[in-house]
């Protein structure tokens, strides 16, 4: 029996909804959110992995592909579309993702999270060492071009508008896809990988296919950061940057396709604040909050919301 | 030549460090990312420490002696608070879930770091430049980096006997390789894992008070140690003392020659190979490759 | 029904965002100005806080009409100057979402800053996009306007090629025969093209000199143990190194513990800044740069006379080259707005401060500094090197055998890059 899901249209009311906001809210706020939803990207891919069972610690790896392939793009050929930039940062992310993938598929648990480090650690030492690529100083970025059209007065409000769009195609898209056959085989490789086996999908392949769509998020959220950051550097492949978003995943939760937007939000709006106010203490309430989170909620932020609707807390989705 | 010195005594440095985190690894199997955290505690602890002392006029030696008691000491409280308060509770679960505890654990200390000592720069050069320095052929070496190098093989050489020698070495083992199987004779499993986790911490916070009089102590010292740590956990095997060796050899030996012949790799050697070593082995060399349990 | 609920929700969690972020009103009557340098971190000793400091003394002192000379003027083209300071520290990536919040929140009127090279190359172009008035008062790379021209972004302090061109005519004339060279800089532009420049340089007055090492360790590293025993066996006559805060200072403590400067004497562009931080840690014979003739190595002059002594009485201990450039930014920025000031008859806006900036010519603290090349944005000096002693008589660091290079020696003209001036051995040149 399939329950309705309200999940497509709850996700195009919000990224509605979100559009409108956009008018009226302050420039600086428009920033933020951008920044948000690149990193909202990432985690949408790691919800997939987390679901499979394994942690990577080094989404950066793709993050930072993505990111860079924008950047050197503009830096050395003058490409600044828009559409031409995300679909290279896309590939350059499930590139990268299929090539680090023949070895990622393979391992799990500790291993797999050290490898995944490990390969992130080695694209930022090339960064910093290459002065081809900038090395510490990063990139900066042209200006963005949407189909030659050069959006000048309202450069931040544009980025916005393509952003939550951008966003909320990608939701939609790894929502069907969790609802597809891979996608709901992915998730119990985490349990027991011998019975996905038995039921006729190679786990290496399947592994490998997720990391691979991993990436290509991971990818789009780098391109999307740098649009509106309008600057890449290796830190971009550290990683910290790394921890940043398996943090926002245990935050949000792994309940629904909206959890990664919303946690990404809520981790910008606590960093941001955190930062500007009380400067000594920021890493002290993140740290607090993700063991909040782990002790108390470990369902994410996005538990409360299912619980509000009358549904279980979920248990911790490792 | 050069390079084999310099490799030898990034080598020892590196094992130090990374001696704790892979006990507390193979013990415990958590991966500590606050491991960073008790570097960089033990390095501000050791160089505030020895700033002081060096203002009163003592003997250098007692340089020596603080290195090694306020590493202890850090170790010991540091281990004792981080064990029973936030990873007890969560033995339970996935070990995955103690990595990002420790995670955790490991932001909020470095803030602490900060509120204690500030954001400045610690220098706390004088046992580095007491000790002086000899000429090996056409090299001039630090006796202190000397010094380094003996005290990661008498350590090493410590551990090895604890493990393989005392009882509490025994019982450890049997603990690093089934733990079911030890708490069934009798182990008291949870005693075992906040003696490990406070011996790791030590070790940790020394490898910082080591450190300390060859850098600037900065924050975020811990931040770049940690992946250098786990790349040498990883090449070595959990638990491996042995391991730990060989690992931080090949790193400290892969960072020199890439410092003296391709300075372009200086900063990725060590993943290359540690990735290369996680393709062929990913247990790492030293351990014996588990049975899956289905 | 939970939809509606949520639709709430996300609504009142906007609301009550926007209200967190909501921007404070400008005032008229202050011009509120960024002041970004390093406030945490290794850098922060020896550079950001000598800076800041700097900042703190000058601004109340413009504030209050205390500057000596035509200075004297309360106010930055007749506006009281409110200082935010922001860390510049956190990568360049940080430093850009910085500088947005510093215009776009908080809505400052000019931006004062910058110290790493790194920061200055990744907010040039957001200052130009977010049309603030920007002045870059310390990075050196000489980049910044060779690569891109601006409006809204000068710079008031001469660049790396300055120093190193400098660098190279001294050791050259100090020491008897440079053969042998190698270079130890940080891994991005500023030690890029310090290395660059100074090498350029070294080939031009002696074709036959050899390269022996060029190393460029990971700004911020702080270890150096590899690259002090390969500059150990290198058989070098000579260090270059533009290493600053620090780096610099674990360099030369490492280096000093293993007997490195008893076989390579070293040249530091940015040495001044730890000559008296290091005294007599820092070995005799090495030759120190001040980016400038700043600190002991300033001209007299009553604005010199003035600064050192508020410096000192204020904060107990003499201003070195970091404060000297922060001062000499903020000079520059009221020396322009008042003129601006002057001109229209009122508070002048950005375009019209931007119009006097361009090409100005202003008194620094001890130097006098010509907006001359960039159409105006970018600054030369003149600029001196010396040796570095330890007056072990008087127990103080003091720099001697000092020489003067003046600023169209060791500068670039305009409309030619550093590099194709370098490379075509300096035409133009007027040297002493």
């Amino acid at each position: 029996m399939m329950t309705s899901d309200r999940t497509i249209p709850t996700i195009t009311i919000v990224a509605a909804l979100a559009l409108v906001l956009g008018f009226v809210l302050p420039e600086w706020v428009l920033f933020l959110s951008n920044v948000a939803i690149g990193k909202a990207l990432v985690v949408l891919g790691l919800l997939l992995l987390w679901r499979c069972g394994v942690v990577p610690f080094g989404q950066a790896l793709f993050f930072a592909g993505g990111g860079y392939g924008v950047g050197l793009l503009g830096h050395y050929y003058g490409i600044t579309d828009i559409f031409i930039l995300t679909i290279v940062a896309a590939a350059v992310g499930g590139g990268l993702s299929a090539l680090a993938g023949f070895l990622l598929a393979r391992y799990r648990g500790i291993f797999f999270t050290m490898l995944s480090m490990a390969f992130s650690m080695i694209l930022y030492g090339v960064l910093v060492k290459t002065e081809a690529l900038g090395s510490t100083d990063g990139i900066g970025l042209k200006r963005i071009t949407v189909l030659g059209w050069q959006p000048e007065e309202q450069f931040e409000l544009a980025m916005y508008i393509y952003a939550v769009l951008l966003g909320m195609i990608c939701a939609v898209l790894m929502h069907v896809y969790l609802q597809s056959v891979p996608g709901r085989l992915s998730e119990p490789i985490r349990g027991n990988e011998v019975r996905v086996e038995y039921m006729g999908m190679s786990v290496q392949r399947l592994m490998h296919i997720n990391l691979i769509i991993a990436g290509i998020f991971a990818g789009l959220g780098g391109a999307v950061t740098a649009f509106s950051v309008g600057h890449i550097d290796p830190e971009m492949a550290y990683w910290t940057t790394s921890g940043g978003f398996v943090f926002i995943t245990i935050l949000a939760g792994t309940g629904s396709v909206l959890a990664p937007f919303l946690g990404a939000v809520i981790f910008e709006v606590i960093r941001t604040l955190a930062f500007s106010y009380v400067p000594d203490y920021w890493q002290i309430i993140l740290g607090g909050a993700l063991l909040l989170s782990i002790f108390f909620l470990p369902g994410g932020l996005w538990s409360l919301i299912a619980m509000a609707k009358g549904g279980k807390k979920n248990g911790l989705n490792y | 030549m050069a390079i084999v010195i310099d490799g030898f005594v990034y080598a020892s440095w590196i094992f130090v460090v990374a001696l704790g985190l892979t006990l507390i690894f193979g013990v415990m199997k958590i991966l500590n990312v606050a491991h960073g955290a008790f570097y960089s505690f033990g390095a501000y602890g050791a160089a505030s420490l020895i700033g002081l002392y060096s203002q009163t006029g003592l003997p250098v030696a007692g340089e020596f002696v603080i290195i090694l008691l306020s590493s202890a000491v850090i170790g010991l409280v540091l281990g004792y608070a981080l064990e029973r308060v936030l990873l007890r509770p969560m033995y339970g679960h996935d070990e995955v879930v103690l990595v990002l505890v420790s995670y955790a654990a490991f932001l909020m200390m470095e803030d602490v770091l900060r509120l204690i000592w500030g954001s400045d720069a610690y220098f706390a050069y004088q046992p580095f430049v007491a000790v002086g320095f000899v000429e090996i052929g056409e090299l001039i070496v630090s006796n202190y980096d000397l010094m380094l190098v003996g005290f990661a093989i008498t350590l090493g050489g410590a551990g090895w006997w604890l493990l393989n020698h005392s009882r509490f070495g025994h019982i450890l083992t049997a603990v690093i390789h089934d733990r079911e199987m030890a708490t069934s004779f009798g182990v008291n499993v949870v005693k075992v894992f906040l003696i490990t986790f406070i011996l790791g911490a030590i070790l940790g916070a020394l490898g910082g008070a080591v450190t300390a009089p060859k850098v600037s102590v900065t924050p975020g010292m811990g931040v770049e140690v940690i992946v250098l740590a786990f790349a040498v956990v990883a090449i070595g095997g959990m638990g491996s003392i042995t391991g730990a060796m060989i690992g931080a050899l090949m790193v400290g030996l892969a960072r020199a020659a890439a410092v003296h012949l391709l300075p372009e790799v200086e900063l990725f050697a060590i993943y290359v190979v540690m990735a290369g070593v996680l393709v062929l082995r990913p247990e790492g060399l030293f351990t014996r490759v588990q049975a899956r349990k289905i | 029904m939970w939809k509606l609920n949520s639709v709430m929700k996300t609504g009142s969690l906007a609301a009550l965002v926007s209200l967190a972020f909501a921007s404070a009103p400008m005032a008229q009557e202050t011009m509120k100005v960024g002041v970004v340098g390093f406030l945490t971190g290794g850098a922060s000793g020896p550079f950001g806080i000598p800076a800041q400091n700097a900042a703190e003394l000058i601004i109340d002192a413009i504030n209050n009409g205390d500057l000596p000379g035509a200075y004297a003027t309360p106010g930055i083209g007749g506006l009281q100057v409110e200082p935010i300071y922001v860390d510049e520290a956190g990568g360049s990536t940080t430093q850009v979402t910085e500088l947005r919040r510093l215009v776009q929140q908080q809505q400052v009127d000019a931006v004062v800053g910058y110290i790493s090279s790194g920061s200055c190359l990744a907010v040039a172009p957001v200052a130009e996009e977010l049309e603030v008035l920007t002045v870059l008062f310390d990075c050196g790379t000489p980049r910044i306007f060779e690569e891109a021209s601006y409006r809204y972004v000068f710079r008031t302090a001469p660049h790396a090629t300055m120093d190193n061109v400098g660098a190279a005519l001294y050791a050259a004339g100090a020491m008897d025969g440079v053969n042998n060279y190698a270079g130890l800089n940080q891994n991005y532009a500023w030690g890029q093209d310090s290395w660059r420049d100074f090498s350029l340089v070294m080939q031009h007055l002696n074709p036959n000199a050899n390269i022996t090492k060029e190393l460029f360790p990971k700004i911020f590293a702080g270890e150096y143990g590899a690259e002090i025993s390969a500059l150990l066996i290198s058989r070098s006559d000579v260090l270059h190194s533009s290493f600053w805060g620090g780096d610099l200072e674990s360099f030369i403590f490492q280096a000093t513990a293993r007997g490195l400067p008893l076989r390579l004497p070293m040249i530091l562009t940015t040495g001044e800044t730890v000559t008296f931080r290091l005294a007599d840690k820092l070995p005799d014979g090495t030759i120190v740069g001040a980016r400038g003739p700043h600190g002991v190595l300033a001209n007299e002059s009553e604005l010199n006379t003035w600064f050192r002594a508020a410096y000192q009485e204020r904060f107990g201990e003499a201003p070195t080259y970091p404060s000297y450039h922060m001062a000499q930014g903020f000079l520059g920025l009221k020396s322009a707005a008042d003129a601006a000031a002057a001109d229209v008859g009122g508070t002048p806006n950005t375009e019209e401060i931007i119009a006097a900036f361009e090409g100005l010519e202003f008194e620094a603290v001890g130097s006098t500094v010509k907006m001359a090349l960039a159409g105006g944005h970018q600054a030369i000096s003149e600029t001196a090197y010396g040796t570095f002693r330890y007056n072990t008589d008087t127990g103080m660091p003091e720099i001697v055998d000092v020489v003067r290079y003046s600023a169209e020696c060791v500068n670039p003209p305009e409309g030619q890059t550093s590099v194709e001036w370098l490379e075509a051995g300096m035409p133009g040149a007027i040297c002493n």
